[in-house]
């Protein structure tokens, strides 16, 4: 998974002292993650609610919110949009133009590249609800910016271009991360190979496939997985569309949020939690394969 | 300071948050007496501050002196909360399900069945005692708004006020469009004909119903009920639900009529900020017709205090009952509907002192208390010698008081109508959109049928 | 030939990098003018310019608080997973635990059951039974919690990547394995430990639905959680005070972001090149 160095055990730290190092955070996350998310995926198997008479008594339903959830055209929508949502933000947005700036900026200093890297920093760190605002004042159909700078007054992006929408502003609040990331990686991609390939006539293609992939393979898994993983659950877009108009921007976080929120079904809205991390888990096996297969070819 | 360079600072940050007082949940014990917790979505310099202004410089310091005076040492405290209703409701709940939270608890009325059928609610005279039986407010709470605080024919609390739905409809615009006024529409027809009128006016969205998802109850509240009880039914009326019967398509057409008709304006339905948005256009004179609770005249229009103020309120906004689809043809045969909710006060069954956390109650809901409460605002609450006193002042709500609420409709506080409404937002969302009644409409009932589980429990 | 295509590559680059900063200036005008305006709206406009908004917000009781709050909770939370992630990161990397790559994932799959709406009870509870509710550590530690995971994902990809030669010879010359962490290696990784702090801050905080579930007293609520009181009883945002607040509550992380970028830059892995 990581970049090829061999992991020995350089400092001698041995395996007493190694499990003493991760043993604080391991007792954390078991007390405060493992256990919790246990006990979620357990109150997935009954009809568990906030109020109401399964408040009181709850009862085993089994897959049974398995089988209604996959039932359920709403959540079948749902997914797709979320797969949408992620290849769009996550993969072709946030990767995407990550790598793009960390490649045009590899070899810039100065203020430009300062001045670019603070405002992709800052949409990064800006808190979710204010972010929010920021989004509704630049796409609002009456008086947005947006509409102000194109001169196209009573544009509803929001409203006629939900998914899209919120693609890209998921693109402009998660960038950051990629392009860190990936201007690390390119430190690791000596500037003689490159040359080297272009004198050979190599495309500018070529030389990203050939030369750069290879070496920032293991970047590129992490940055997927990750990205992937914090759109699939990011909630941010619903304080922009509410999930809607009707529906057509619901991602998987802004149904649980209404399954267990709006609603109380909290039995149900754990199952579709866990209907969550399995997709997620697809998503993992099927990167770790495509970045593999890679591997076999010759570079 | 080079955060990284000095390994001290990292330890000295992380012991400090290791070792904040952990310091308990639930109530602090006082010194020696008895420590009562209050707690309303409400918090001084924002959401509801009045209230929480109340509570801090009227409630606690008069009940502690009173309880004083008879001998007792009682300390008592305000736990302040400001968030959505959903949220709150989420932890009172859970508050609840762990035993603990606060000795008096403000809840919405629409709650009270479903906290009491999860066991989180007890009939306050399993709590109180006595004392609450022979309550002095009991007979100064009509019977209807008593209802608020009542399931399965139970006390569980006692209600704080209500409010009533009407029409507001802007004055000046009428008189462009040439309409008659004041206006009281007797029937849907003439709600769209005026609608029409309006449509002339340059730049003006004749008619506001609320519809949609992303408002949420409001379309409920504000649209869909209203016009349900305007048919004659309600959402739920002898253990059934109303599935998709003539009734709810009637509502569903009038919609289309509205939307598909270029009355209203769709797209603000769909917009995540459309409520707060139909409030700016009506304030700006955008809007001529708009469905809203009193709510809307106190908080949103008002001169001073509102979030879309009008200056000229009491001269621009007028007021007409919601008639039925045609007269007669509402809920009890009546010619004008509406909707009413409030907020009610529940007991902590889990509380150490319930005795002592009714006399705080009862004590809140005194009229003395009451008109503290109101601080000379207008409002309609629970105390009709209140209200004889303070609704003097404010023709509006002195309207909903005499007028509407003797035609209003309650909500049925069960577990699963928050899903019932929000299904019956979305046949609205379907309708605006463009689908077909008959389609939103099957849609709705296929929808309601799992929720209630099956079709036993609903009525077509 | 090459020269010219030099020269258009680095125009393109330039007005590439123009329209990237340009998306992403343009939503943040919003907060550069509304704060600023008598009456503010959801348009951005040259503002009808006054500073009582920044007074009203001094009124309210809780708001300066809350970032102090937030400065608690999210400072704690940085600290404690920078710290817990690190020597486990490093652990990680430098002895060969079986299945360690999937177990992490595993963890990390399981962050993102407990960070959303349906883990509220179960934390909710938890945070009961161990006398966690309403109070700072509470928060601290159950947010920590969902972090850890990605934190220690990404520190192990750092520590794989940075070369082993020092922490032998270091050994050599007797320095134990926590002065090797401490004098080689977090050295080497700092830039990378200062990302991961910030994406810490940031990630609580914005946070809001599980502050708000574990804590009681406003006196100890963030800002995220206070935000949300300058709503209407309807629910409608009080925008001159929203804004306002926004604004102050936002600065801190702006700060942050300044002092780290002067003093670490914002940099995945160390300063060594492989």
């Amino acid at each position: 998974m990581a970049p090829a160095t061999s992991p020995t055990d350089a400092a001698g730290l041995g395996r007493g002292r190694a499990v003493a190092f991760a043993l604080p955070a391991l007792v954390l996350i078991g007390v405060f993650l493992v256990f919790p998310a246990i006990w979620t995926v357990y109150l997935g198997l009954t009809d568990y609610r906030l109020t109401g008479p399964a408040a009181a008594d709850p009862r085993l339903v089994g897959a049974g919110n398995y089988t209604t959830a996959l039932g359920d055209g709403r959540f079948r929508d749902s997914v797709w949009l979320t797969v949408q949502f992620v290849l769009g933000s996550a993969i072709i947005g946030q990767a995407g133009l990550g790598f793009a700036l960390a490649w045009i900026m590899r070899d810039r200093r100065g203020p430009v590249r300062r001045l670019v890297e603070a405002l992709v920093l800052l949409s990064w760190i800006l808190p979710g609800s204010v972010v929010a605002f920021l989004w509704i004042a630049l796409l609002d159909r009456d008086g947005g910016t947006l509409n102000a700078l194109l001169g196209t007054p009573g544009a509803a992006w929001l409203l006629d271009h939900p998914m899209p929408s919120i693609i890209v502003f998921n693109t402009w609040r998660g960038t950051a991360f990629s392009m860190m990331l990936y201007s690390a990686a390119l430190e690791n991609v000596p500037p003689s190979h490159l040359e080297t390939a272009r004198l050979a006539g190599a495309s500018a293609f070529q030389q990203l496939r050939d030369v750069v992939l290879p070496r920032i393979k293991g970047h590129v898994l992490t940055n997927v997985l990750l990205t992937s993983l914090w759109t699939f659950n990011d909630f941010t877009p619903f304080l922009l569309t509410a999930g809607g108009p009707e529906g057509r921007s619901e991602i998987l976080p802004v149904y649980v949020y209404n399954v267990a929120l709006r609603d109380g079904q909290l039995g149900f809205g754990a199952a579709v939690s866990f209907l969550i991390l399995v997709i997620n888990l697809v998503f993992a096996l099927a990167y770790l394969r495509l970045l593999r297969d890679r591997r076999e070819v010759p570079g | 300071m080079r955060l990284f360079h000095r390994p001290v600072l990292i330890a000295t940050l992380t012991t400090a948050v290791l070792t904040l007082p952990a310091c308990g949940s639930g109530t602090p014990a006082g010194k020696d007496g008895v420590t009562l917790t209050i707690t309303a979505n409400a918090i001084s310099g924002g959401k509801n501050t009045a209230a929480a202004e109340w509570i801090k410089q009227w409630v606690i310091p008069r009940f502690e002196a009173a309880q004083k005076a008879a001998g007792r040492e009682v300390r008592v405290l305000f736990q302040p909360n400001g968030v959505g209703d959903e949220q709150y409701k989420t932890k009172v709940a859970l508050d609840l399900k762990s035993r603990t939270g606060a000795d008096v608890i403000d809840l919405d009325g629409i709650w009270v069945g479903e906290f009491a059928q999860a066991g989180y609610l007890k009939p306050l005279t399993e709590l109180g005692g006595t004392a609450v039986e022979t309550w002095e407010g009991w007979k100064q709470i009509p019977q209807a708004v008593q209802g608020l605080g009542i399931f399965d024919g139970k006390k569980y609390g006692l209600p704080q006020g209500t409010d009533g739905r009407v029409l507001y409809y802007n004055r000046d615009l009428f008189g462009k469009a040439g309409l008659p006024e004041p206006w009281q529409p007797k029937s849907w027809q003439e709600i769209l004909d005026a609608g029409a009128a309006l449509r002339r006016l340059p730049g003006v969205t004749p008619i506001q119903i609320n519809a949609g998802t992303a408002m949420g109850e409001a379309t409920t509240m504000q649209g869909a009920l209203p016009l349900l009880a305007g048919t004659g039914t309600e959402i739920y009326t002898g253990g059934k639900w109303a599935g998709s019967s003539q009734a709810v398509k009637d509502v569903l057409e009038f919609y289309r009529q509205i939307y598909s008709g270029g009355l209203g304006d769709p797209k603000l339905q769909q917009e995540a900020k459309g409520r707060d948005k139909s409030f700016a256009e009506f304030a700006d004179g955008r809007i001529g017709i708009l469905a809203e609770g009193d709510y809307f005249w106190r908080a949103v229009v008002d001169p001073k205090t509102g979030v879309a103020p009008m200056a000229e309120r009491d001269r621009v906004v007028g007021y007409a009952r919601i008639p039925a689809k045609r007269p007669g043809a509402g809920v009890r045969g009546q010619d004008f509907v509406s909707m009413s909710g409030g907020a009610v006060r529940v007991l902590n069954p889990f509380s150490e002192h319930p005795r002592q956390a009714w006399e705080l109650l009862s004590f809140m809901h005194s009229a003395e208390a009451v008109k503290a409460e109101l601080a000379g605002a207008a409002r309609v609450t629970s105390r009709s010698d209140v209200n004889a006193e303070v609704l003097a002042a404010d023709p509006m709500l002195r309207f909903v008081s005499e007028e509407v609420l003797p035609i209003t409709v309650y909500r049925p506080g069960l577990a699963v109508y928050p899903q019932v409404s929000a299904a019956l937002q979305e046949a609205t969302a379907d309708v605006v959109s463009g689908k077909p009644v008959q389609e939103a409409a099957t849609a709705y009932r296929a929808k309601v049928e799992r929720l209630v589980g099956g079709s036993g429990n609903i009525s077509d | 030939m090459s020269h010219v295509a030099h020269v258009l590559g680095r125009i393109a680059s330039a007005v590439l990098l123009a329209a990237v900063a340009a998306f992403f200036a343009l939503p943040m005008l919003w907060l550069a003018s509304a704060p600023f305006d008598a009456h503010p709206s959801i348009t951005v406009s040259l503002p009808e310019f006054t500073l009582d908004n920044f007074r009203a917000i001094l009124d309210n009781p809780y708001a300066l608080g809350s970032i102090g709050n937030s400065v608690i909770q999210a400072g704690g939370a940085a600290a404690l997973v920078v710290v817990l992630a690190a020597l486990a990161a490093y652990a990680l990397s430098r002895v060969r635990v079986p299945g360690r790559d999937a177990l992490l994932y595993l963890l990390l799959l399981l962050s993102s059951v407990v960070t959303g709406t349906a883990a509220m009870v179960p934390i909710f509870e938890l945070a009961t039974r161990l006398n966690l509710v309403d109070t700072h550590l509470g928060v601290v530690l159950t947010v920590s919690g969902g972090l850890l995971p990605a934190a220690i994902f990404i520190l192990k990809d750092f520590m794989d990547a940075t070369p082993t030669s020092y922490e032998e010879s270091a050994r050599v010359f007797g320095a134990s394995p926590l002065q090797i962490l401490r004098h080689i290696v977090v050295p080497v990784v700092r830039p990378g430990l200062a990302t991961i702090a910030v994406w810490a801050v940031a990630n609580v905080w914005g946070g809001f639905l599980l502050q708000y579930i574990l804590l009681r007293d406003p006196e100890k609520s963030p800002g995220s959680v206070v935000l949300y009181t300058l709503y209407t009883e309807g629910g409608q945002p009080n925008l001159s005070l929203v804004s306002t607040f926004s604004l102050l509550y936002s600065l801190p992380v702006v700060l942050m972001y300044l002092f780290v970028s002067s003093r670490y830059g914002f940099r995945f892995h160390g300063g060594i090149k492989r």
